[in-house]
């Protein structure tokens, strides 16, 4: 006997949506609307107070957004979920819902630039610090915890080194210090990896990329494992106490397993407003749809692209968790049996010259500062995405000079390769070949 | 709120509002290995309209101290020792699930006490699949899976929860989860199994009672929930389109509109 609830790829198409509560339209609709008319005033009442579900107004809740909400709380194994403009303000949201003022985090140093920046520069004006520890130092995360600290915040592949963090390791401590763990996994998604099932307690995407695929819209979301229990520390008395803005409502003794988006949208939404529009919510849909086929590519492309590098006469170095000779070779193994992802680092040989010159004159592959596009991207990290950070924090990232940052499409493989071929000949001669 | 019945410490939601023991008092009884939780989209309204709620966490269930009652019997006795314990002489019952099972139970046993009652998904009778309950006993979180999958119509299935943004079967499993598979739904799944006075509380029950029922409820199919409101004197039956077992939040719109009516009738508030 097996529970009939529906599966990943069943979900993909599925999940947070019914055609007979919508006309029968078999596609999720666009509601494009700002606000929703109440049944009367006592109706309007209870939905300022909590006391129903429903939607008041766009920047808080919208039909077709929460499609969406519910289909990647589905594909990650969440209570719940909400949906932000972009990544980035799920990222900032998530932090300011769990953070005051005079709180501290420990960070993953292999994050995106922009995150970097966050913890680095914008958090410290709200007075939230970050102490920041190289993915494999399990045990610096355990050490850098301080009574301040609110939670433990990575990305399971560092970007755009590609080091591991260990989740499940690095959990245990959070939890034994009674704090959680938030994972960004806009790299795995839920196909290659669930957080959630691995010891993280929130997840957060930039949508804007493999989620979506097809690098038309922005969009991020944070979902709620529902395991983390914030009645059971004194740390998070904005969770656990009365609060002002609901008439004294305790967020996680009336939400329990959902607290966290509960009050993410009741406070963050309504007070910062980083609502995702109702069209780019079903942009990203169209793109979920097809999330598994689509990774699958992206990872089989990936394998073939790994390779070649890994054979060429012009690559000096290729990180890639696939390798054998990479030190989280065992425990991608582990976490990531589907597959490491599309992301490859590597080196190319020549140095800061070179690798102008080889992305100057590959014509396949896009360059731009993207990721996790259906098309084949380059990036030169030390000259665009990761340009804002100084010498040491570049180090910290463990970052050199000769990195090319490379995102495999869903091409045919043969294109791209062929492509690079044009770009590693340009590289070894970068004086003859002229600029684009 | 943290309370004390029996000289054990009970929680239980008080819907938002700070309990006030002038105010009529409904009770609200989850079902099996669930807690408080479910009830947020009723509580929140009663007790912001003229209401004293208490959605309890039964022993050993949510935050209130274990272990949990082995007996729906004694759960229903359970239930008016806590209207004791906060000093109040006669409350209204909602239940849901094995939680209609102890209201009928304790309204029963102490019709004085009790108001009326409104049943969610209420049968006279739940006997449980064996493959599941014992799996529940052996604390295998299979058995929660099982449970989320059959205790959830449509909207659990695809999507559409009233509120923005929350996954009916997540949330749900995770309720159970939080608490003891097999110290919490083991022991209400055998609970459950044994009850066989259902239909004689039923009998004795003179206050007025509801039962509001979804029409694609695969654990109280709609048949069994008009049984047992024809074994009760003072009783009526509603019926939701498209909602399976977990009325109270698959529905939670139309079921809360149902109860108000229902309270508010026999029970009203000034
Ligand atoms: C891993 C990761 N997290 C977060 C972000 C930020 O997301 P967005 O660009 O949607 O704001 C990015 C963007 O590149 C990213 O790669």
């Amino acid at each position: 006997m097996d529970p009939k609830t529906y599966k990943f790829d069943t979900l993909s198409l599925h999940a947070g949506y019914m055609p007979s509560k919508n006309a029968g339209s078999r596609q999720v609709p666009i509601y494009q609307t700002t606000s929703y008319m109440f049944d009367d005033v006592d109706h309007a009442a209870a939905l300022f107070n909590l006391e129903r579900g429903g939607h008041i107004y766009s920047r808080i809740s919208n039909p077709t957004v929460q499609v969406l909400e519910e289909r990647v709380a589905a594909l990650e194994g969440g209570t719940a979920a909400l949906a932000t403009a972009s990544g980035m303000s799920a990222i900032f949201l998530t932090i300011m819902t769990l953070c005051n003022a005079g709180d501290h985090v420990v960070v993953s140093s292999q994050l995106y630039g922009g995150t970097v920046n966050l913890f680095r520069l914008t958090l410290p004006k709200f007075g939230i610090n970050a102490t920041f520890v190289k993915p494999r130092d399990t045990e610096g995360f355990k050490n850098a915890i301080q009574e301040n600290t609110k939670c433990i915040y990575g990305e399971l592949v560092g970007n755009p080194g590609n080091e591991l963090m260990n989740l499940p390791e690095i959990s245990k401590m959070a939890h034994d210090a009674g704090i959680p763990v938030v994972i960004d996994s806009t790299y795995q998604t839920p196909y290659l990896f669930k957080p959630l099932e691995n010891g993280a307690d929130f997840v957060v995407h930039s949508l804007t990329k493999w989620m979506a695929g097809h690098g038309s819209s922005m969009a991020g979301i944070l979902v709620e494992g529902g395991k983390f229990d914030f009645l059971k520390t004194d740390k998070f008395p904005t969770m656990t106490e009365p609060y002002e803005g609901y008439h004294g409502l305790s967020f996680a003794e009336e939400f329990g397993p959902v607290a966290f988006t509960m009050k993410a949208r009741a406070e963050g939404m309504r007070d910062m407003g980083p609502c995702l529009s109702p069209q780019n919510a079903w942009n990203v849909l169209q793109g979920i749809e097809t999330l598994s086929v689509r990774m699958e590519k992206h990872c089989s492309n990936a394998l073939k692209m790994v390779e070649y590098l890994s054979n060429h006469e012009s690559v000096a170095w290729v990180s890639h968790a696939s390798l054998k000779d990479n030190p989280d070779y065992e425990l991608a193994k582990k976490l990531l049996p589907k597959g490491t992802g599309s992301m490859i680092a590597f080196g190319i040989k020549g140095g800061k010259e070179a690798g102008a010159a080889f992305i100057d004159n590959v014509k396949l592959a896009s360059h731009l500062a993207n990721v996790g596009d259906t098309r084949t991207l380059v990036i030169h990290p030390a000259s665009a995405t990761h340009s804002q950070m100084d010498e040491a924090t570049l180090k910290l990232a463990n970052m050199s000079h000769d990195m090319i940052r490379l995102s495999v499409g869903i091409e045919d493989i043969e294109d791209i390769i062929n492509d690079f071929e044009d770009g590693f000949r340009a590289a070894k001669k970068p004086k003859l070949v002229a600029n684009k | 709120m943290k309370f004390k019945v029996n000289n054990k410490e009970v929680f239980a939601s008080t819907g938002g509002r700070p309990f006030d023991e002038k105010k009529p008092l409904i009770v609200f009884i989850h079902g099996s290995g669930l807690s408080h939780i479910t009830w947020v989209l009723q509580t929140r309204y009663f007790a912001f309209h003229g209401y004293s709620v208490l959605a309890i966490d039964l022993p050993g269930h949510g935050y209130s101290e274990g272990p949990a009652i082995e007996s729906i019997e004694e759960q229903g006795k359970w239930i008016a020792d806590v209207i004791d314990s906060v000093k109040i002489k006669e409350a209204s019952l909602v239940g849901h699930s094995q939680g209609c099972l102890i209201a009928l139970e304790c309204a029963s046993q102490f019709p004085d006490k009790i108001k009326s009652i409104g049943l969610m998904g209420g049968a006279g009778a739940i006997p449980m699949n064996p493959e599941l309950l014992d799996l529940a006993e052996k604390g295998d979180p299979k058995a929660v899976d099982l449970m989320m999958d059959w205790a959830h119509g449509p909207a659990g299935h695809f999507g559409g929860h009233p509120v923005p943004g929350l996954h009916h079967i997540n949330l749900g499993g995770s309720i159970v989860i939080n608490g003891s598979v097999k110290n919490a739904l083991g022991v209400d799944f055998r609970a459950c199994d044994n009850y066989k006075n259902g239909f004689e509380a039923a009998k004795k029950i003179k206050c007025p009672a509801i039962n509001i029922l979804g029409d694609r409820d695969r654990m109280c199919p709609i048949e069994e929930g008009k049984k047992l409101a024809d074994n009760i004197e003072n009783s009526e039956v509603a019926i939701i389109e498209n909602c399976g077992h977990m009325i109270l939040l698959e529905e939670a719109g139309q079921s809360l509109e149902l109860l108000k009516k229902f309270i508010r009738k026999n029970h009203p508030a000034e």
